[in-house]
């Protein structure tokens, strides 16, 4: 019988953690400094987005383990995510129609 | 490199072979999504529709709240260094990384409130506009969240103190993590969209206001 403890059997190891934390600590700062580059302003938004889906990547994947563990597990919080990105997308269309029509 | 730690769960027979309480958490978390996208959406769908002020390029230090998010970022390293410890079998370690936990969980908490505080004092309450409302409704809720993980981390440190997180109960302190985790990067995703991208808007009014 297979059990959980199977499913993530080989987690980072501490100093590897770090060296997560790391990357995000210096993406956080890439953020901020982003913000304060007038002549990124034009493209600022989609840079943010990125930077900011990739710092919640990481921690999903390796903090979160979702990348040793359980395909079922990623399937029930990616299901959440795209039914987000679904009421993000019907909220925005309607109200952009209220807005800008 | 990569180290191989089989952590030791309580043993559960299940029909998928998979730890059913992990598995709640799995589906509150993605439910979770929901709730906090909505949230999300209305604070940008409203935003830039206030009448009157203050506005947000009025009263954001996007400096203080950059420091709030790297500690709300660090708390996650060290709660994860908590679960890789339990699952080695180190209850001091355990403890130590907890407490450093639910200590960043604090601050960030009391950097909030200070936020609030501030915010209220130069006129922004809940009721003053749509950013008000908007605001307060989506950061308060997640601020919420993180004083709910800040009440499980201490609980697992009194518990782990009493004895009763072992090694083999290590999957207590991972349902505690996933949590925890998730506080953090539904914060990214606030500093990203609610924070950061309001900086040009205040660099204009500083930049009006000849500072």
């Amino acid at each position: 019988m297979s059990h959980a403890s199977e499913h993530d059997s080989s987690h980072p190891s501490p100093s590897r953690y770090v060296g997560i934390a790391l990357i995000l600590a210096i993406v956080t700062g890439v953020e901020v400094w982003i913000v304060y580059q007038s002549y990124l302003t034009d493209i600022m938004v989609p840079l943010l987005l990125v930077l900011s889906i990739g710092k919640f990547a990481m921690v999903v994947m390796y903090f979160m383990h979702l990348k040793f563990d359980s395909r079922l597990f990623a399937i029930l919080f990616v299901g959440g995510l795209l039914l987000t990105l679904g009421v993000l997308t019907a909220l925005f269309a309607l109200f952009s129609r209220v807005y800008f029509a | 490199m990569e180290a191989t730690i089989a952590p030791q769960h309580d043993e559960h027979a299940t029909t998928t072979g998979l730890d059913h309480r992990k598995m709640l958490m799995w589906a509150f978390l993605g439910s979770d999504c929901l709730f906090f996208g909505s949230l999300i959406a209305t604070y940008l769908i409203y935003r830039g529709q206030s009448i009157r002020g203050p506005f947000p390029y009025e009263v954001f230090d996007i400096p203080y709240t950059s420091v709030s998010a790297f500690v709300l970022l660090m708390s996650s390293l060290t709660m994860v260094l908590a679960l890789s410890a339990i699952q080695r079998g180190d209850e001091r370690n355990l403890r130590i990384w907890l407490i450093a936990t639910a200590i960043l969980g604090s601050v960030f908490l009391g950097g909030q409130v200070y936020e609030f505080t501030l915010f209220v004092s130069e006129g922004v309450t809940v009721k003053t506009n749509l950013f008000g409302t908007t605001f307060f409704v989506l950061t308060g809720f997640h601020g919420a969240h993180v004083t709910v993980g800040v009440f499980m981390l201490f609980t697992l440190v009194g518990a782990s103190f009493a004895g009763n997180v072992k090694q083999h109960q290590s999957i207590n302190v991972e349902l505690v993590g996933l949590y925890w985790h998730f506080v953090d990067i539904v914060w990214i995703v606030i500093f990203t969209v609610v924070y950061l991208v309001e900086a040009p808007a205040i660099e204009a009014a500083k930049a009006a206001l000849g500072h």
